[in-house]
């Protein structure tokens, strides 16, 4: 445990390292979080009839993945990881006593969450004192409150999952711009990070919900704003289970596999 | 402590000559060679030895670095050491080794160099008292104190290998794979680190092999070592062997009052010769050092002799040259 705690501190310790970085990056979703509200505001006011999500839950949906994009970006990438495979500096890695599944299921998470703290908490409590109707507004009730950070946080473990079976496609594939490309465009599409799921067509919303890419984003953010219901939250919350066991599952298997065959050359 | 026993190890590599034509045609068929990287190898090393393991580029020597500390699984052949087999029981295993591989770096590129410590202890679960006691020693003895602060993007390719074995130490392991520690590295940082694994092998009993280029590493340190070329075992045993079998060479330079009669004797070859000065080749088995002296004593009016033992680099290469491996 220790172990993934001092990961995570040097991680931070890196990205504070970027301050300029992170404030950039901050500026970038304000100005990308206004544009995408503003192009709904307009869609909305021409509506004939009601629409799927209101534009209150839309905007809090909107402000929410930009301010935790960290936790739900698959291209949100760990260079460092994608060298050590590349240029066989895996094999210090390799030295270690720990197993690679689980130290670089820490990296990863470490990095998220340490992004996640430079960026996630200066556009929050801004978007929560912006003018109407560009506010970010309340939870309903504490306990979809709870509900939220316990969807968000599994949502986190889920979507680092999904991003592992990344890295260990280059160990195959040797190529982390091929891999990054189709996870990041099928996956993003479908964790509604283009067009909100509740706006896409029902048929496509159907795929959306049957694929684990939507746990990560829409769905805890669809619970923040009282979207979905808590009941359905909690069944939510099963499938997020399920399908965390599942992934993590294929990626420790895939992971022995590779490195079984895993050839470091030269040196 | 390390048993290897008839490892082998091949990778299939795929062929691509050059041009467009032929990189097309690798798009739908490839044609792969097999490269055996190591064929048969078996040896043994008894605790608190330290091996030099050398052979030219290319002759399987990091390879068999990386199988021992169970990054590569062989194709055939065992291997235990300490009672574990490496690439079986890596994580239990691998507690009890210490690897640095000269080309790549295991620090944090970042941030400074203690945090990277630090970030070790805890991934090898090192005792706070332990922990302490190995970084002082590792400061004091690698001259780290001034540099460890320092992230590590700012340090010399000299500063950074002295922290990278630190680094592989933390944990107090009891075997210590180097492979090429002393790559690209001055003078004074060579020393520093050969001056080094000495001190750790005498006070804490440390294994070592160590794998080089530089014959002046092995020469410091290693009293026993295993020649590899093309992937077989060619030489194992110890340095001085290795000398009187192959370097019986010695030779002689010898500076005179200006002659012009050629120097005439039996058993020497000349090397060069000027009115002033000839460098001789001498086979120590066939003639005597002094015999050669006597006569040249007897030939020419000496004015300074120096002789010279066949360096260990000569010496190398001939055994490289006999085994057909350069």
């Amino acid at each position: 445990m220790k172990m993934y705690i001092s990961v995570f501190k040097l991680r931070l310790y890196n990205g504070l390292q970027y301050r300029s970085a992170a404030l950039a990056g901050i500026a970038t979703q304000f100005f990308w979080g206004f544009i995408i509200i503003m192009v709904f505001e307009a869609f909305y006011s021409q509506l004939a009839n009601t629409p799927p999500i209101s534009l209150t839950q839309l905007i809090t949906y909107i402000w929410l993945q930009q301010s935790f994009l960290a936790f739900i970006m698959l291209w949100f990438r760990d260079n460092e990881l994608f060298q050590l495979i590349t240029t066989g500096n895996i094999a210090y890695e390799l030295c270690r006593p720990s197993e690679i599944y689980g130290f670089w299921y820490a990296k990863l998470l470490a990095q998220r969450l340490a992004s996640a703290m430079l960026r996630s908490l200066p556009i929050l409590i801004v978007a929560f004192f912006l003018p109407q109707p560009y506010r970010l507004s309340l939870p309903p009730d504490p306990s979809t409150l709870l509900l939220f950070s316990i969807t968000l946080i599994l949502g986190l473990f889920v979507l680092v999952s999904i991003s592992m079976l990344i890295y260990i496609s280059v160990f195959v594939t040797m190529s982390p711009v091929g891999s990054l490309l189709m996870f990041g465009v099928i996956g993003e599409f479908f964790a509604g990070m283009v067009i909100p799921i509740p706006l896409m067509p029902v048929w496509l919303q159907h795929i959306a919900n049957l694929l684990p890419f939507h746990l990560a984003a829409d769905f805890p953010f669809r619970v923040y704003s009282g979207h979905i219901p808590k009941e359905e939250a909690l069944t939510g919350i099963i499938t997020q289970f399920i399908w965390l066991a599942a992934l993590v599952g294929l990626g420790s298997f895939a992971m022995r596999r590779a490195l079984r065959r895993v050839v470091v050359q030269g040196g | 402590m390390i048993k290897v026993n008839g490892i082998s190890k091949s990778f299939k590599v795929a062929k691509r000559s050059t041009g467009v034509g032929h990189a097309l045609k690798g798009l739908f068929h490839r044609e792969y060679t097999t490269v055996e990287a190591l064929r048969d190898i078996s040896f043994s090393i008894e605790p608190g030895e330290i091996v030099g393991y050398i052979g030219p580029n290319g002759a399987g020597k990091s390879t068999t670095i990386k199988v021992m500390s169970g990054i590569l699984v062989p194709d055939r052949g065992s291997c235990s050491i300490m009672g574990y087999t490496p690439w079986m029981e890596r994580v239990p295993y691998v507690k009890n080794i210490g690897v640095v591989f000269g080309q790549r770096s295991q620090l944090w590129w970042d941030v400074p160099v203690m945090d990277s410590f630090q970030l070790l202890r805890d991934i090898y679960k090192v005792p706070e008292p332990e922990y302490r006691a190995n970084l002082t020693l590792l400061i004091e003895t690698l001259d780290l104190n001034e540099i460890v602060n320092t992230p590590v993007r700012q340090l010399s390719l000299g500063q950074r290998m002295r922290c990278e074995i630190a680094a592989s130490l933390l944990h107090s392991p009891q075997i210590l794979f180097l492979d090429e520690p002393t790559i690209g590295l001055d003078a004074v940082s060579k020393i520093a680190v050969r001056h080094f694994i000495q001190t750790i092998n005498q006070e804490k009993g440390v294994t070592v092999i160590l794998t080089t280029h530089d014959m002046n590493d092995i020469e410091a340190l290693a009293k026993r070592i295993i020649l590899i070329g093309k992937g077989s075992l060619l030489y194992d045993g110890n340095l001085q062997a290795l000398r009187s079998r192959f370097g019986t060479r010695k030779t002689i330079t010898a500076d005179y009052r200006e002659t012009d009669i050629p120097l005439d004797i039996p058993g020497v070859s000349v090397l060069s010769w000027s009115t002033e000065r000839a460098v001789l080749s001498v086979d120590t088995e066939q003639v005597m050092i002094s015999d050669v002296l006597t006569q040249l004593s007897r030939q020419v009016e000496l004015l300074d002799v120096t002789i010279d033992t066949q360096p260990i680099e000569d010496i190398i290469v001939q055994l490289y040259k006999e085994y057909q491996i350069s």
